[in-house]
């Protein structure tokens, strides 16, 4: 019987959680890393042991861990993110200049067909790959260096590369997305890159429709159509039809279109899901009540799926990194939250059960599916 | 020369290290040699105490022996004789402060 394997960073460590198909008894394991910040852990789709963790901390910087045994135990692997030559400046949050300084990895990406090859997104806003399983790394600086690097500038959380979607129709291509910058991809694997940004409105920037200066949130793709993406922006829920040539708005119904997170069914392209959270100022959810919200049409049409959420005083927040779905029969999504639950959905979020409820504030949940 | 150096509990655990460090570190010993001697017996401590290319100190660690603080000492100047001889351990400190819940 297939099993599911949760991979949880939160604010003081990872954890692994494990469960049958049936996905009703958990073991959890951790925390790894204990004390240390763990912003994001994922596996290897090629090998699911082989297991890449981000973890940081104020006194003590950056360390890469990787484990090749399904995260049983780890390894320290490189953490030397050196910019390619002179990293120069970007915006400051008062628009003066600001040399680049590396902070931390905000998200760790395995290749889709080659289990030594991983992708970093870090802080200040670059793209790093390592091509010995994390030994060693080296910019990818097409990206930083396409010409509106200096122009880009931090959001609340820094200006960070936090998202990379690779394409699995065609690995040349990826999608990244940085805060406050907004979405980019390349066509000939990280040489080059372009803005897509082409149909976002951002309304607290001084050009709304700029062609960078976007504080995307997150994107998300289903394999079987990557031409199509859906983007959770700071204010806003988006799709394009056109590998992010240009958006469209597809909030439709949605209570309130900020959020973090977005991610797409496993097997229904159009099924779509996203937390409402009330504001930029607020990051928690409309009135206390904590609702996923799921489209089944690409957007547009939303519907709240609280069975199991509470419904009453919920006041956490659910960050662009802690939803993911698995790949069993019947999908399951799961998302975590900054009170330290993280949540399963065995029926595509049809009901809902904590599968912890008192960890760390959760940076980022993703799911293996293993034979 | 053998020198003894105290990490925190969190570099500690890293290096997979119980209790204090001795290194053997050549002369002249300072800050410089006894951080790339503990670098090179334990290199995935790399980058968490001093930055991987200019070695500055990270700014929420200090280093202290001797009752002295040492964090604005010259990487280069030499260590108390009484770390030099070993009597005395260097010790790498955690700041009280960059944390967060």
């Amino acid at each position: 019987m297939s099993s599911v394997r949760v991979l949880v960073g939160t604010r003081k460590g990872a954890f692994v959680l494990t469960s049958d198909g049936t996905r009703k008894q958990w073991d959890v394991s951790g925390p790894h890393f204990a004390g240390w910040e763990v912003y994001h852990v994922k596996g290897s789709p090629v090998n699911p042991d082989r297991i890449y963790a981000s973890q940081s901390s104020s006194w003590f910087g950056q360390v890469v861990q990787r484990s090749d045994d399904g995260g049983k135990t780890w390894e320290a692997v490189g953490n030397n993110f050196g910019y390619d030559g002179v990293p120069g400046t970007h915006q400051w949050y008062d628009g003066t200049a600001h040399p680049w300084e590396f902070k931390r990895v905000w998200h760790l990406e395995p290749s889709l067909s080659d289990p030594e090859m991983v992708f970093a997104g870090i802080e200040d806003a670059a793209l790093f790959q390592s091509k010995d399983g994390g030994k060693t790394w080296e910019e990818r600086s097409g990206l930083r260096k396409h010409g509106s690097g200096p122009h880009w500038a931090p959001g609340a959380g820094g200006m960070c590369l936090h998202t990379i979607v690779i394409d699995p129709s065609n690995e040349e291509r990826m999608f990244i997305a940085i805060s406050a910058a907004g979405a980019f991809r390349t066509d000939d694997g990280g040489e080059t890159w372009k803005p897509i940004n082409k149909g976002l409105r951002s309304l607290h920037i001084p050009d709304p429709v700029a062609e960078v200066g976007h504080c995307v949130h997150r994107l998300a793709l289903h394999p079987s159509r990557p031409e199509t993406l859906f983007m959770q922006k700071h204010w806003d829920v988006m799709r394009s039809d056109d590998a992010g040539d240009n958006w469209r708005e597809v909030s439709g119904n949605l209570p309130t279109d900020f959020g973090f997170c977005i991610d797409v069914h496993a097997h229904e392209p159009e099924t779509v899901y996203v937390v409402p959270i009330k504001s930029d100022g607020e990051h928690f959810p409309m009135d206390g009540k904590l609702q996923v919200y799921r489209s089944k049409s690409g957007g547009d049409g939303w519907e709240a799926m609280t069975k199991g959420l509470p419904q009453a005083d919920c006041y956490v927040n659910v960050l662009r990194d802690a939803m993911a779905v698995d790949t069993l029969d019947e999908c399951g999504v799961y998302f975590g939250t900054t009170g330290g639950q993280v949540y399963c959905s065995p029926n595509g979020g049809e009901s809902w059960e904590a599968i912890v409820r008192d960890l760390p504030a959760v940076l980022s949940v993703e799911v293996q599916t293993l034979p | 020369m053998s020198v003894r150096l105290e990490l925190p509990g969190h570099l500690r655990t890293l290096a997979g290290i119980r209790g204090e460090v001795t290194l053997e570190v050549e002369e002249p010993v300072t800050q410089r040699t006894v951080l790339d001697a503990l670098e090179v017996a334990y290199p995935m401590l790399q980058g968490t105490v001093r930055d991987q290319v200019t070695k500055e100190r990270r700014a929420f660690l200090r280093f202290f022996a001797c009752e002295e603080d040492l964090s604005f000492v010259g990487a280069d100047e030499l260590l108390p004789i009484a770390v030099r001889s070993g009597k005395e351990a260097f010790l790498v400190i955690g700041a009280v402060a960059g944390g967060r819940e």
